[in-house]
């Protein structure tokens, strides 16, 4: 990773991991089902470290867009905790909320709710820093600079409003706009999903550059697991509200572990009409979230599922330092009583 | 004969505001059995041309020029009572969403058992051990307690699977399918895919396969036909598109997806914005993003060229190879299997 | 904050890369040996300004201007507004003055335009004045109405919860009724005048306004941008004034301007039940109550201050529809 500047805020030192997530839940009520919920983040944990870009890949349904809004608590999590920079969050001694929200912002992906459709975009990038203390004009000016970095002329395109822009633009002003109060760390829920190829490969382009200059930290959420490899460092691979695989790219795109992960590897298209893909690698869809299956949640449509898979919960291994790969499967855990499992 | 041609195709769409310049000039013919992919990205036109083959347009607001025919019936002069047969008789449709496709009130069977009734006038019960039938043929597990449920206790892959099969009640000659799997899951829209191709092998169907996304088009397509602002800027077998594009865009299209490109670098993104359909450059539509970009782009829409036998390119920068494959009129997809199964 | 202006604004990220020629058509080697694709962050600059940057109230006059339907409407509800304004300018006579000799005269007579009442007095001086108290009851209430329920909807519509609940279960009391009952029932109760009429109608109007209001609301509260901007730190009363009013407007306003017409015919109905003006003021509905008893002497005479409503009611009912048109355009 680029060297990072001195900043004043950087509290914990390089080595402090940027954010901390500690066994995050949450579980959504289910109007009229009888105490049913879905369990969208069930005991998630895990760490940003500075400068990184952290990858999260899942399926529709698998939490990693409730997860994007527990790390800003744009959500109360249920339990768990958070750790900021070595400070917990929203807890007595450590970061309030308030705080948490000036250093860290996020982008979404769909960039026809995300901007405010009777402001001209300059107001609505200008308005972070408005509201945390800027004086009007100021504000302004950072909206102006902030465009400018993005690739939009300020003069060209502040005035405009959402509709009169494109989609890539449209994106270009919501990275904008999450930058203008100054973010550390910067969560991008699915931030290219909606665009088109050509302007997808502009807007990844333009982030990796912006976070080279600025010194960001990335949590960067998406179900393409191309983009992924291209853009992140560290990789989680979510299922049904729990982590299935955590590790640095490489070795979660050349040697991975879990089942699942290496279904969804399988499933990418070749891109070679010569190569086609014959056999689906895996049967059937993600099950509802809402009655989660017992023991390993992947056992409904894993090829390798047993009787142990069935009764008890696969633990994701300890991870030890940055480098650690580690997966949630009764496969890889010595002694664990499934047949194919590492007998160390 | 081929199964579907279109020629000279031209839709605009006129309110009070604007025209909106939806597709200039569009032509292709799919042969009995053939998949053709209409690749493009949003506002290109390729569903728009997907529609005007069923008519689907709406009629008030849009003018079409150009002619469509399928199995040799000209759909753009036909009478509505005519266009309710073809419609799922002899052309079906799957779309994006199958949530907006399929009515939430009635059970998949009684859907798809009406749409069978209606073509054919067969009895209930025939019409449910067909709808049977057709559920199984889409690999839906336990079919017949599926024929109970109702859309939304379907999961997204599934009612898609309803989707397809609803399309098929009728044994369709041509079916043209919109961006059926864009919704749904990686690993869900694999088997979709590598369903419908056997579908379409096993039932010798034609298919238009519209998408947005390279990937899918090399796992489904014969042929490609790439759309940009309204015009198909260049068309061939799929294996010649993807290895060896001669269209700028195309190219830029392929090095902009990204695929195991090193993390070292940037995509090489193409610059620049779709145009403004409304709006449409007087030359080449993609010129203002062309990294080939010359003087006579701005000013004349190129004509069709053939750099190899079957594969067309509009583009000034593309020389034919040689003049007897000049003879073609439209940009016409000619590839065909043979060429594919030579590769 | 992050010192941006240390950042390198222009070059960074801007490189040539060379796609190797191998990967496209052999053929490109004669335009150049290589291809030169950009990739830098600042491209969009060269996209070419567009049209007009319009904000949203000026696109939607733009397009009322080229909707003559509503644009003819609009003008004779601006001529009504300007002779009810205007009216000691242009009415005659003094619509108080009686005449003994001159009663029920029809249309025309002796300098009457449009004949004389019960009274003896001029009826065109009438209808002006009478346009005046119609007006204001039509578009006085609808203003109170729009401004509380349009209040109680956004703040239960943005905090949504039992709070909302709370708000729209005691609308929906008064929804029961129906709204012309309700108004008489009310304005009953009170006893006359314009003051309590206005109060009765504006009663009527908060329900339903309080439901666009709570409607819009709820459906801007669930986009993203208000997302962003709690991320971004803003207070929830900062949201609302900044995100949400902008936003809810637009409904509220469309709902309201239909609105104008139904309190005008609704405050007709009640001074024609005698529960509105009180007589000799002139009102469109009094005039047509007081004067319904000479239907048969002078049936035209009788009959324009009902046209005068209907006119009234009508245009403002297509200005309305034209807004709504206009307004109603997905940004």
């Amino acid at each position: 990773m680029s060297s990072l500047a001195y900043d004043p805020r950087d509290r914990g030192g390089p080595q402090q991991p940027m954010l901390i997530a500690r066994d995050l839940r949450k579980h959504f009520p289910v109007k009229a089902s009888g105490g049913k919920s879905v369990q969208a983040v069930d005991g998630v944990s895990f760490s940003v470290g500075k400068g990184e870009t952290l990858g999260v890949v899942g399926e529709s349904g698998c939490g990693k867009s409730t997860l994007a809004r527990l790390m800003l608590h744009l959500i109360k999590p249920d339990a768990g905790e958070l750790v900021f920079d070595g400070d917990p969050v929203g807890v007595a001694p450590g970061i309030p909320i308030d705080a948490l929200r000036r250093q860290v912002q996020i982008v979404f992906q769909d960039s026809y709710s995300s901007l405010n459709p009777r402001m001209p975009v300059r107001d609505s990038v200008a308005f972070g820093p408005f509201v945390q203390g800027k004086r009007k004009d100021e504000a302004r000016q950072v909206a102006r600079d902030m465009l400018g970095k993005v690739g939009l002329d300020p003069e060209i395109f502040g005035p405009r409003y959402p509709h009169e822009l494109s989609g890539g633009q449209k994106q270009r002003v919501n990275i904008a706009r999450a930058l203008a109060t100054g973010p550390r760390m910067v969560i991008l829920d699915e931030p290219v999903s909606a665009l088109d190829k050509s302007i997808e490969a502009q807007v990844l382009n333009l982030l990796r550059a912006l976070k080279r200059q600025l010194n960001l930290t990335y949590v960067f959420i998406s179900h393409d697991l191309n983009v992924v490899r291209y853009i992140s460092d560290r990789v989680l691979v979510m299922y049904l509200g729990r982590i299935v695989e955590f590790g640095p790219i490489d070795a979660i795109f050349e040697r991975p572990l879990h089942p699942y992960t290496r279904a969804l590897l399988a499933s990418r298209p070749s891109m070679d009409p010569a190569r086609r893909i014959e056999l689906p690698p895996i049967s059937g869809d993600p099950p509802n979230p809402i009655e989660p299956p017992s023991g390993c949640r992947f056992r409904t449509r894993c090829p390798f599922a047993e009787m142990v898979c069935e009764t008890a919960d696969p633990m994701l291994g300890p991870l030890q330092g940055p480098q650690s790969h580690v997966a949630a499967c009764h496969m890889q855990e010595a002694h664990s009583g499934h047949s194919l499992a590492a007998s160390a | 004969m081929p199964l579907a041609e279109v020629r000279d195709l031209y839709v605009r769409f006129v309110t009070r505001e604007a025209t909106v310049y939806a597709v200039n000039g569009v032509g292709f013919t799919v042969r009995p059995g053939e998949v053709l992919c209409i690749l493009g990205e949003s506002g290109s036109g390729k569903s728009v041309t997907l529609r005007a083959l069923m008519r689907l347009l709406p009629a008030r607001r849009t003018q079409i020029r150009g002619s469509v025919t399928v199995e040799g019936q000209n759909v753009l002069g036909m009478p509505r009572r005519a266009l309710r047969d073809l419609r799922g008789g002899l052309v079906a449709m799957i779309f994006q969403e199958p949530m907006t496709a399929l009515d939430p009130v009635y059970t998949v069977g009684q859907q798809i058992g009406e749409t069978i009734r209606r073509h054919t006038g067969c009895g209930r019960e025939a019409a449910r051990r067909r709808a049977l039938e057709l559920l199984e043929m889409v690999r839906i597990p336990s079919a017949a307690r599926r024929l109970d449920a109702y859309p939304h206790e379907l999961s997204g892959g599934l009612r898609q699977r309803v989707m397809i099969a609803m399309a098929l009640s009728c044994s369709p000659r041509l079916l043209l399918a919109d961006e059926p799997t864009t919704a749904l899951d990686a690993t869900v829209q694999v088997q979709v895919l590598i369903l419908l191709r056997r579908l379409q092998r096993e039932l010798g169907m034609g298919m238009i396969f519209v998408t947005h996304d390279l990937g899918v088009a090399a796992e489904i397509a014969d042929t490609v036909a790439v759309m940009y602002a309204g015009r198909i800027v260049e068309s061939g077998p799929v294996g010649q598109i993807l290895n060896a594009p001669a269209h700028p865009y195309t190219a830029g299209l392929l090095a902009s997806t990204v695929h195991g490109q090193s993390r070292d670098r940037d995509i090489d993104a193409i610059a620049g914005s779709p145009p403004d359909m409304r709006r449409l450059p007087q030359g080449c539509s993609f010129a203002p993003r062309c990294p080939l970009r010359m003087a006579e782009c701005r000013f004349a829409v190129p004509e069709p060229r053939f750099p190899v036998r079957g594969h067309m390119a509009a583009c000034h920068a593309v020389a034919h190879s040689s003049p007897a494959t000049q003879a073609a009129v439209t940009p016409t997809v000619a590839g065909s299997r043979a060429t594919i199964s030579a590769r | 904050m992050t010192d941006y202006s240390s950042v390198i604004p222009a070059k960074a990220g801007i490189r040539g890369d060379e796609v190797p020629a191998a990967a496209l058509d052999p053929r490109f080697r004669g335009n150049g040996g290589v291809i030169k694709t950009r990739s830098e962050p600042f491209l969009e600059e060269q996209a070419a300004p567009a049209t007009k940057v319009r904000g949203y109230w000026e696109s939607v006059f733009h397009r009322l201007r080229r909707d003559p339907v509503t644009l003819v409407f609009a003008v004779i509800v601006l001529l009504i507004v300007l002779a009810a304004i205007c009216a000691p300018l242009i009415a005659p006579f003094d619509p108080y003055k009686e005449s003994i000799v001159g009663r029920l005269k029809p249309l025309g007579w002796r300098g009457h335009p449009l004949g004389t009442d019960e009274l003896g007095r001029d009826m065109l001086s009438r209808l002006i004045y009478g346009g005046r108290v119609s007006l204001l009851m039509g578009i006085v209430p609808v203003l109170i109405a729009s401004l509380i329920g349009g209040m109680l909807g956004i703040a239960g519509g943005f905090i949504g919860g039992r709070t909302n609940t709370a708000v729209m279960r005691t609308m929906d009391v008064f929804y029961a009724f129906p709204s012309v009952l309700l108004a008489v029932a009310i304005a009953g109760a009170m006893g006359g005048g314009m003051a309590n009429g206005m109060l009765a109608l504006s009663l009527v109007f908060i329900p339903p306004m309080c439901r666009v209001a709570e409607t819009a609301t709820t459906q801007i509260r669930a986009l993203d941008f208000i997302e962003a901007a709690r991320a971004s730190g803003a207070r929830t009363t900062t949201i609302i004034r900044y995100h949400v009013l902008g936003n809810v407007l637009g409904p509220v306003f469309i709902y309201a301007s239909s609105l104008v017409s139904v309190s005008i015919l609704l405050a007709s109905g009640l001074s024609f039940l005698g529960l509105g003006v009180r007589p000799p003021v002139p009102d469109w509905g009094l005039m047509l109550s007081t004067l319904r008893q000479s239907i048969y002497v002078v049936p035209f005479v009788c009959a324009l201050p009902g046209l005068a409503i209907f006119i009234t009611s009508i245009c403002c009912n297509l200005v309305s529809d034209g807004l709504r048109a206009a307004m109603d355009v997905r940004m």
